[in-house]
């Protein structure tokens, strides 16, 4: 039975990046990583990362537990900033300027990398107010715009026919799939160039998943995304690029199509096809 | 057998159903003694006439309620000095409340059934309650109009109730009068005094202030004359009436009715009057001013100054704890320092009351209320304003004294909640105090509310520090009437436990107001379930509001 299961799983995932290889390649830098060092007090989490990831295009991290996919990912809106004990050195350039500097503005730079959580984090406020919140904290109250905006956003996160009816109602009472797409047109309703995706399916059963999935498939004209996924099927069907990290190190990056089927390394060849993790 | 019944956890579980019910029936035993005790002093009473003889001596007739019996073995009286027959196992002794204190010089007297030779509870009898010498038991004999007798006997008593209502509504003007306008007056000149001397210390005294100031001063003086005048008539005409009683002795007492609070027949009154009597009775516990000594009357200043000063309190101490917790939770760099200041503020819950009132006395009251004398109000001196105990100073030392439940409750609050609601404002590009603002102070404000209940509830309930720092017997005035600026921060004000205290153990008559001491009892009680009640219902609304994130 479990057998024939991942049989048909692999026989889907073949045919996805099939399509995906057809794809021509040829793309603008969004981000580029150089030489990224992360510790915890005495503990290294990231070591030397170099990695670059295009515009408008989707890049998974995958890899096992504990990789340091997720504080790759915090590395690149800064979220790192609220851990005291984390230290953090090499460059992190978005469009060509290094967001690691002292100077950078970081709620300036959140507004332009926005993120979305593992477990939905709705605030304990009504659907309009939660999308209208990083709109509010820009001084933004304009009655005519504010709807417009979450509108929009709404639709963007594809939930707008689902909640327009009850938009003033407490998004607690949402369940856990309209969560998360609330929070994703949260990020979405200030414009972002890049979104941050943080497992975003990991707590949500399969309907969810999918709808977020396509979703994901639908910003990415809009906005740069990285998603962190420790599911490979996840990774295979909605990125354009992947990376595999392994103890705080990246091991390999390349297209989806090609380090699925063509993995360079053998530890990524061993993760990929279930031998190990 | 014994083994298994004990594994099997049974006794545990009874054990401590054990301990819950004791304590619930010490609540509820709390609650009904005082409610009982203090409930039933309004209900008038049956009052008897009794035919008493001491061995010896001639019969005579005594006039009162009987509030209260004791039975003594036979062995412990004869031990006390009564002479016991043999037959006899007990001794039954009665307290009768005989009131007219002022024919002989007691409310209460023991007596012993065994001595009564005649109990009769005869129609007609009346209780006058006065505004001086207590109550008075006997019987009505006539009315008078300016000495002029005009009615007596049964034919007198419609007359009585009729006449009691005007005196009484006399009685409100010229109290009205007295305490509002005239104390207005008062109150305006003192202004002027104070205001004439500053200038005067300021070297700005001079003629146009001088005419100025004259003319204010005469202003109130007329109106003072005029009012004077008005009061001279209103005593005229209160004085008009009053009512000759008959004691139990024979002796015959004229009251004048400008003294008469209310006059009742007790043993002729029906159900339903009694139900209306016992409910003027408590209205007027609640929203009067006490009299005679604060063992009659009501405790209306009493029940405002407590609730004032809480409120105050509460008004000082949220922002004060809720700004030391949002900086010890948020900003301070955790570690050894933020934890000695944790510890000092838990500590700080623990030290006595009476401490904080030492230190209010001290510290507010004369170094802190004293500089603001020399400062702002060089007039008034040598009286000081701020500089003596007050309302102001006791709500500070309240607030001092709560300020660790404060802190803790939202410190608490602020730790529960989950950072992913943090990361998630952060990451929408706010800062750290817009995500303060907007987010977590909101969704910690149930537990903010935690905190205020319970230092609420302190805060009512507590007498020792406040006797040091502004809680007075009996206060002239409300700290809060019409009077420019309204809310006066400096005055002595009274307060409901302090009150239970006085009237209970300070009182001349404490026998007579013991009951009080239960009824005041029973009304703080509400008080503080009542000022918990409305902060319980502002958090569960928060609550509900900021229902946080599940796991």
């Amino acid at each position: 039975m479990a057998s024939q299961e991942l049989r048909t799983h692999a026989i889907d995932m073949s045919s996805v990046l099939r399509a995906k290889g057809n794809q021509k390649e040829h793309n603008e830098t969004c981000i580029k990583i150089e030489n990224l060092n992360l510790f915890y007090g005495d503990k290294q989490a990231l070591h030397n990362i170099n990695m670059e990831m295009p515009k408008k295009k989707v890049t998974a991290y995958i890899g096992p537990s504990g990789c340091g996919k997720s504080t790759l990912l915090r590395c690149i809106n800064r979220m790192n900033d609220l851990v005291d004990s984390a230290r953090i050195d090499g460059k992190i350039l978005l469009d060509n300027e290094n967001i690691n500097d002292k100077a950078v503005n970081v709620a300036a730079l959140r507004r332009r990398v926005g993120m979305v959580f593992q477990k939905p984090n709705p605030f304990p406020k009504s659907v309009f107010e939660n999308v209208a919140y990083g709109l509010r904290i820009q001084g933004i109250n304009g009655k005519r715009i504010l709807e417009e905006t979450v509108e929009n956003a709404l639709r963007g996160a594809a939930l707008w026919d689902e909640v327009k009816d009850r938009i003033n109602d407490n998004a607690l009472g949402l369940s856990g799939g309209q969560q998360q797409r609330l929070v994703i047109a949260r990020a979405i309703a200030i414009e972002p160039e890049v979104l941050l995706l943080d497992e975003p399916a990991s707590a949500l059963d399969p309907i969810s998943t999918l709808k977020i999935e396509e979703l994901i498939n639908e910003l990415k004209e809009k906005y740069t995304i990285i998603i962190v996924t420790h599911n490979m099927q996840q990774a295979a069907r909605v990125s354009d690029y992947t990376a595999f990290m392994y103890m705080g190190e990246l091991v390999e990056m390349g297209t989806t199509s090609q380090l699925f089927t063509n993995p360079g390394k053998k530890q990524t060849e061993d993760y990929i096809t279930g031998r190990y993790g | 057998m014994m083994r298994v019944w004990f594994k099997s956890g049974a006794p545990w579980i009874w054990l401590n159903a054990a301990a819950v019910s004791i304590c619930l029936i010490m609540v509820v035993g709390v609650l009904v003694l005082v409610m009982v005790r203090g409930v039933g002093h309004f209900w008038p009473g049956k009052v008897a006439q009794l035919i008493y003889q001491e061995e010896g001596e001639q019969p005579q007739i005594l006039i009162g309620e009987i509030v209260d019996t004791t039975i003594t073995p036979a062995l412990m009286a004869k031990a006390s000095g009564f002479k016991m027959t043999d037959e006899e196992d007990t001794l039954v002794q009665y307290q009768i409340k005989t009131g007219n204190r002022d024919v002989t010089g007691a409310d209460f007297r023991w007596i012993e059934e065994r001595k009564i030779k005649q109990e009769k509870y005869p129609a007609g009898i009346i209780v006058i309650e006065r505004r001086e010498w207590g109550n008075f038991y006997g019987q009505l004999v006539g009315i008078k109009e300016n000495n002029k007798t005009i009615a007596t006997g049964e034919q007198a008593w419609p007359m009585v109730s009729e006449r009691i209502n005007r005196a009484l509504s006399i009685f409100k003007e010229i109290n009205r009068l007295e305490k509002k306008e005239i104390g207005a007056i008062n109150y305006g000149l003192e202004r002027l005094r104070l205001k004439q001397k500053k200038l005067q210390l300021e070297n700005r005294w001079n003629e146009p202030a001088e005419k100025q100031m004259a003319a204010e001063k005469a202003g109130y003086e007329a109106e003072y004359k005029r009012h004077q005048t008005q009061l001279g008539e209103l005593y005229q005409k209160i004085r008009r009436d009053s009512l000759i009683a008959k004691t139990d002795s024979g002796g015959e007492v004229e009251v004048p009715l400008a003294k008469v609070v209310r006059v009742y027949r007790p043993n002729n009154m029906s159900l339903i009057d009694k139900i209306g009597h016992y409910g003027r009775k408590a209205i007027e516990f609640v929203t009067d001013d006490p009299r005679e000594a604060n063992t009659e009357g009501g405790i209306f200043p009493a029940i405002f100054g407590t609730v004032l000063m809480v409120i105050i309190m509460a008004i000082i101490v949220t922002p004060f704890g809720v700004i030391a917790a949002v900086y010890l939770r948020e900003y301070a760099k955790q570690g050894f320092t933020t934890r000695l200041i944790r510890v000092a503020v838990n500590n700080l819950a623990g030290v006595p009351s009476i401490v904080y009132g030492v230190f209010g006395l001290g510290f507010f009251v004369y170094i802190l209320g004293g500089s603001i004398d020399q400062l702002f109000f060089p007039e008034a001196a040598p009286a000081p304003v701020f500089g003596t105990p007050g309302l102001l100073w006791a709500s500070i030392t309240l607030a001092l004294l709560t300020l660790p439940v404060v802190i803790v409750s939202t410190e608490e609050g602020l730790a529960r909640i989950p950072s992913s609601i943090r990361e998630g404002s952060l990451a929408l590009g706010a800062t750290k105090l817009e995500t303060l603002w907007r987010t977590v102070l909101p969704m910690a404000s149930p537990a903010m509310m935690t905190g205020l209940i319970l230092a609420v509830a302190r805060a009512a309930g507590e007498v020792a520090p406040l006797m040091l720092v502004g809680v007075v017997k009996l206060a002239p005035t409300l700290p809060l009437d019409g009077n420019y600026p309204f809310l006066h921060l400096e005055r002595k004000f009274m307060h409901l436990g302090f009150h239970i205290y006085d009237v209970g153990f300070q009182s001349p008559n404490v026998e007579a107001a013991r009951p009080l001491v239960y009824a005041t009892a029973l009304l703080l009680v509400i008080v503080i379930v009542g000022l918990n009640l409305a902060a319980i219902i502002i958090r569960n609304n928060l609550r509900e509001k900021y229902r946080a994130l599940e796991g």
